[in-house]
């Protein structure tokens, strides 16, 4: 259950991006090697943003799949157990390409509330 | 409401629409207001979701280093016996070597006041006075430990990890080295079922050893497990309580102590 620190780490990396305004959406890959629970996460995060700049902001979680590439063969195997192991030559020796991805990749933010004074002085 | 939108120059704004001075010019000439259709502006972060955390983490490493400490960073699941070895391993290098601990419980001081038997500075951090009781040590709540413990003075110093076989894995705390303690009556399919602590150890104790004849246990399965998910790690099978095959372990943190690093 460390998913709701995660929600707070996030939550605040958004907020710091977000130059003062309203947060409407985050988004977020992560890795299948990850030990994430994607509706453990999703969970926290309705428990952690109500009120203030992230009130009703959504979180949209990208599943980043586990690849490796083989040394040997070259062959891509997608894993579906944690071994990094080639499922067409059986070879160990092989180079991660995704899986490890903890990301946050950007975020939607609302309209701003003031005029800024550039645009004010543009338009008169 | 304000409203994103792109002028000629470049600019990209966002600004409230609803003008209440007197201008003349027509809406259309200015700028790009597609971003109208919903006013939303998507900004880039591309930040890792634990930058924070390293970053203090970091910060702990450098204090460490500072002062010339070395540190292991030890986890394992609830009851696998880390508070045990570590009081086997204080006594066993009380006298070369001088090992605080930073020890973290999501509550009560028991622990700490085991392992202080040995003369040991432990300096105790209960998680429970965070969000909900936390199931692992972060970078700040090691950072906030570290004041009761006299740095100047120690060698070492072990941070005994809340019991958890899951959270502990994702949290740098700052340490030089990983390493975990396994029971062997955990079973041994765990490193499958828990990859990511036992991929991030540099170090994997495999503990309770003295249990064996009374298990159906099958330490080869397991340690092929092991090396499918982390073919690095080094191994040290031993008994906590009976103090078998602790010498290989007491080894490698002189090793760490010494800063020749975890591949001793």
């Amino acid at each position: 259950m460390h998913e709701l620190s995660l929600c707070r780490a996030i939550a605040d990396t958004a907020v710091a991006h977000a130059n003062g305004r309203d947060i409407r959406r985050v988004r977020v890959r992560i890795g299948h090697l990850r030990q994430v629970v994607p509706g453990t996460l999703q969970h926290c995060w309705d428990m952690r943003v109500g009120g203030g700049p992230l009130d009703g902001c959504v979180l949209d979680i990208e599943h980043v799949p586990a690849v490796v590439s083989c040394v040997a063969c070259a062959a891509l195997t997608t894993l579906t157990v944690p071994v990094r192991q080639c499922a067409r030559c059986g070879g160990n020796d092989v180079e991660l390409l995704s899986g490890e991805e903890f990301l946050i990749e950007s975020i939607d933010v609302a309209p701003a509330e003031r005029t800024t004074n550039s645009d004010t002085e543009r338009t008169t | 409401m304000g409203r994103f939108h792109r002028h000629p120059d470049g600019t990209v704004h966002s600004h409230d629409h609803h003008h209440d001075h007197g201008h003349d010019h027509d809406h259309r000439d200015v700028g790009d207001h597609s971003g109208y259709a919903t006013g939303v502006e998507r900004v880039a972060v591309l930040e890792q979701i634990l930058s924070e955390n390293d970053r203090l983490a970091d910060a702990n490493r450098q204090l460490f280093a500072g002062h010339g400490v070395r540190t292991v960073n030890l986890m394992s699941s609830p009851g696998a016996g880390k508070t045990t070895l570590l009081k086997a391993t204080l006594e066993a290098l009380r006298a070369e070597l001088r090992v605080g601990v930073l020890e973290g419980d999501i509550a009560t001081s028991l622990d700490a006041d085991v392992l202080r038997e040995t003369g040991a500075a432990v300096s105790l951090v209960n998680t429970d006075a965070g969000f909900g009781g936390e199931c692992h040590l972060d970078a700040v709540m090691v950072a906030s430990g570290l004041g009761r413990l006299p740095l100047a003075e120690l060698d070492l110093v072990v941070i005994e990890n809340v019991g958890n076989l899951v959270c502990p894995a994702e949290f740098d705390v700052g340490q030089d080295v990983r390493a975990m303690v396994y029971a062997v009556t955990e079973g041994e399919e765990k490193p499958l079922k828990y990859p990511v602590m036992f991929r991030s150890a540099d170090a994997v104790v495999v503990n309770k050893v003295d249990l064996l004849p009374y298990l159906d246990f099958d330490i080869d399965e397991f340690y092929d497990h092991l090396t499918a998910v982390n073919p690095r790690a080094k191994v040290f099978t031993l008994s906590a309580r009976t103090g078998e095959g602790l010498a290989p372990w007491l080894d490698w943190l002189r090793g760490v102590a010494s800063g020749v690093g975890p591949d001793l």
